[in-house]
């Protein structure tokens, strides 16, 4: 086991790689420099060439991007042009954010997925299957920037429930349920999608094997429905769930891109975003490398999940 | 196996169990102590030395925790001591003497004196100098007519510029040139950023990335102490959270309000506040080759765009409508018999009949957003709806910002025939002489991306920056204006007001024509 997850390890480091240098290159390529952004409407050819230069963007790109490898190989991030400050410094305090606000919404969609996925397969075409799908479909549907507007709208401003936005408040606030006052919102956004598809796979995940013959032997035998479900049913459909989970992990912290903007989550991709506008490569770099990092671990983790659970998986 | 799921079910219902007790009872959350203002901001501060920041969203918070040598009268855009208890200006217009205020101390207990004026600007405008590393400095070029700066005595300090210089005063007002404290500078290093010390009414309390900048009342200011206990401002980019925020009661300010979410504020518990601002919109005309060399058609492009259609429905009157390249901020500069071209399609098409242009295919280039480019799409569509109306066939390209300008600054040859643009500027000479000068066409490094060229207009823009007195170089800027408006190198669109709400807890707010926001006086 161990020497399997070294060797996943290992193999992430070129994926990294290819990550940055990807992204190195995109944002080398689009239109803009970092020297425009900043000076705006002030950006003659002149000043721009003056400030690229303090900024030490005069030289050849491949050339930056060594730079830049070896300085990250030392530990060094860099330092971001558009906030004048260390890349990883503005990453570690942004990253928490980022991590409570995904978690919880991948707790709440993985749970709350499940659970309706296996009650919609189990009580197939009938009121509580149809009623659980239609809520899916409606979930699965609602672009969550609009739903979260519209949750602030109702929650916050008509019925002052929750704060708006933001993760503490600025004053009095700092204990946990202060800080889950300000997640509720943002975080049952972020679900709601991750929720609807994880239930739909699940279902038809459970359906296959309800189909099969073993089923009908255990119910021919007698056993109690409960029991085929969970323990007959769900044992082996899980093996086809988990990747689902995996991937919507992964589609959870992507999500928190436009949630973080709506509620003002003070996260990593607020971070990306006004770092990509800024043109900003290190802060850009510095924060796809995180969130590719810990793509990788959701999935890896997610393999050896299968591993520990799939005996067939496991014998090879 | 069905343990685990069990402990699910029960989980799950235990959580909606606390959701729903959660929606009935409402969770307290800690509203804001009174004497704090909170202010909604559209961005996280990019750093807070005045030194290097560019954005008005800064500034906002800059212009309270700094002083510079001058200020901007409250009100207007005239410059006032401020630091600087008085100054002399020599008969050349290049020394500057400044007579500096005694007993000031920075926030962290140093002194304000020349020695500290010299060490401001000697970081950002020269190279050897052992800070000059804590850079880059964008809008150091506004100083880069500063040949020296030395130190009289403690209190006096005086500037040689290369050249007589008109704009000077008005640029030491602007953030870059507030005084930040030297030894804060020297121990922080490129820090310095995040941790500002300078003179001002405020002093730097705490900075949360994306959540918070909080300044607290500087008890001994030499102007007066301020009128609450502490500033925080909050980011909050996306327009309609900070509009929720606003009608929620979690800020008691917020500035830029989306045009479209003024009527949510219409009631009493709330202020609109407005205020025309040294802004001005305008589309530049590619002078050089294709229709719009020629003068008629510019005029006839003037003509026929409904300017009034797009202040009052685009922008729903957060604009009023320009008359020429000098926005009406610079009340001492601007020339108020200018009537701006009124709305006539029929006198554009009889323009055109004149010039012999008829059916010209012109390409538009527009942006998706920007600094102070307001509704650029939505004004972009109604102008190439306008000028079809007249018999022009436009085709929209549209930039993201930084690409937008990296297209248009180096100029429209070849590529496109008009083009938006806005400036907001600190003197009347900014924007004419970087962008309508024949020297500032943008392979001689200036912004004229139309290549506007007339030596009457070249000449009247040198004098007026090399005068020092005020009504001579505002009779020198009127003259250029009437000039200007009838060549009609631009299109002239909109004058930007802008806008703020506050809570009716908040007294004795107003907006500055600066658009800096100065806090000192507002209580709550």
């Amino acid at each position: 086991m161990t020497k399997y997850i070294l060797t996943r390890l290992v193999f992430a480091v070129p994926v990294l790689l290819g990550v940055t240098l990807v992204v190195f290159i995109i944002l080398s390529l689009i239109p803009g420099d970092p020297a425009t952004a900043i000076l705006g409407s002030y950006a003659t050819p002149d000043n721009v060439e003056r400030l690229n230069a303090q900024l030490g963007l005069d030289k050849p790109l491949w050339q930056r991007y060594f730079i830049w490898l070896t300085n990250l190989l030392n530990g060094d991030f860099g330092r971001s042009y558009s906030l004048n400050r260390p890349v990883l410094d503005e990453i570690l305090e942004r990253l928490s954010a980022t991590l409570v606000l995904s978690g919880t919404a991948f707790v709440l969609c993985s749970v709350l997925g499940v659970v309706l996925g296996i009650i919609s397969s189990a009580k197939q075409y009938e009121i509580s299957d149809k009623i659980i799908t239609l809520f899916v479909i409606v979930g699965i549907s609602i672009p969550s920037f609009f739903l979260g507007m519209m949750m602030i709208l109702y929650f916050a401003v008509h019925l002052s429930l929750f704060p708006v936005s933001g993760m503490y408040s600025l004053y009095g606030g700092g204990d946990f349920k202060d800080l889950v006052s300000h997640l509720i919102m943002p975080a049952a956004t972020l679900a709601v999608v991750s929720t609807g598809v994880i239930a739909r796979l699940s279902r038809s995940a459970m359906l296959e094997v309800l189909r099969l013959d073993y089923i009908r032997t255990a119910r021919a035998k007698g056993a109690n429905e409960r029991i085929v479900v969970f323990r007959h049913a769900l044992r082996s459909a899980i093996i086809n769930i988990l990747p689902i989970l995996g991937l919507q992990a992964g589609f959870v912290l992507s999500g928190a891109v436009y949630i973080e903007i709506v509620f003002q989550w003070p996260g990593l991709g607020r971070m990306l975003v006004d770092g990509i506008l800024a043109r900003d490569i290190m802060l850009v770099q510095g924060g796809v490398i995180v969130v590719a990092f810990l793509y990788v671990v959701f999935n890896m983790t997610v393999d050896i999940m299968q591993l520990i659970l799939d005996p067939r998986v496991s014998k090879n | 196996m069905k343990n685990l799921f069990d402990l699910g079910f029960r989980l799950m219902g235990a959580f909606l169990l606390v959701l729903t007790s959660f929606t009935i009872t409402g969770i307290g959350f800690a509203k804001t102590p009174d004497n704090v203002l909170v202010v909604g901001q559209i961005a996280e501060p990019k750093s807070l030395d005045p030194a290097t920041v560019t954005a008005v969203n800064d500034f906002r918070i800059l212009m309270n925790v700094y002083d510079g040598l001058v200020r901007y009268k409250d009100g207007t855009l005239e410059v006032e001591p401020a630091l600087a208890k008085s100054w002399k200006i020599s008969s050349d217009g290049k020394t500057y003497t400044f007579d500096l205020r005694t007993g000031i101390k920075f926030h962290d207990g140093s002194s304000f004196d020349a020695d500290a004026v010299k060490f401001n600007f000697d970081r950002m405008l020269n190279k050897d100098h052992p800070y000059h590393d804590t850079g880059p400095f964008p809008l150091s070029f506004f100083f880069s007519a500063i040949e020296s700066v030395d130190v009289v005595n403690a209190n006096t300090v005086s500037f040689t510029l290369n050249a007589p210089y008109a704009p000077f005063l008005s640029n030491l007002a602007y953030p870059t040139g507030l005084i930040a404290a030297p030894s804060a500078i020297k121990s922080k290093g490129k820090d310095f950023g995040r941790n500002p010390v300078g003179t001002g009414a405020f002093k730097f309390e705490s900075w949360k990335a994306n959540e918070s900048v909080i300044v607290s009342r500087n008890d001994s200011y030499w102007d007066g102490k301020a009128g609450t206990e502490a500033v925080v401002f909050r980011p909050i980019t996306d327009g309609n959270t900070r509009v929720a925020e606003m009608l929620s009661g979690g800020i008691d300010m917020m500035v830029e309000v989306p045009p479209v979410s003024l009527s949510s504020f219409s009631g009493n518990k709330f202020s609109v506040v407005e205020q025309a601002g040294p802004h001005v919109w305008f589309l530049i005309l590619n002078a050089k080759e294709g229709p719009f060399a020629n003068k008629k058609v510019r005029q006839a492009a003037n003509y026929a765009i409904n300017k009034k259609a797009i202040v009052q429905d685009v922008l729903e009157g957060t604009a009023a409508i320009a008359a020429g390249p000098t926005p009406p901020a610079f009340a001492w500069a601007y020339n108020d018999s200018l009537q701006p071209y009124p709305y006539d399609p029929a006198k554009a098409k009889a323009l055109l009949k004149e010039a012999g242009v008829s059916g010209a295919k012109l390409t538009f280039y527009v942006t998706q957003g920007g600094s102070g480019m307001l509704d650029p799409v939505a004004m972009g569509t109604a102008i190439q709806a306008d000028l079809a109306a007249v018999g022009f066939d436009v085709e929209i390209k549209t930039f993201e910002w930084n690409a937008f300008l990296g297209e248009v600054n180096p100029g429209l040859e070849g590529k496109a025939d008009m083009a938006e643009m806005a400036w907001m500027t600190n003197d009347p000479d900014t924007l004419p002489y970087l962008a309508l000068r024949t020297g500032a066409w943008p392979d001689k490094g200036g912004f004229n991306s139309g290549y506007y060229s007339n030596p009457e207009v070249d000449k009247l823009l040198e004098a007026a920056r090399s005068s020092t007195s005020q009504s001579e170089r505002a009779k020198l800027y009127k003259k250029m204006q009437e000039i200007v408006q009838e060549d009609a190198p631009w299109v002239f669109v909109a004058n930007w007001k802008q806008n703020a709400v506050t809570s009716d807890k908040v007294n004795n707010f107003s907006l500055q024509p600066s658009f800096f926001l100065i806090l000192k006086d507002v209580t709550k």
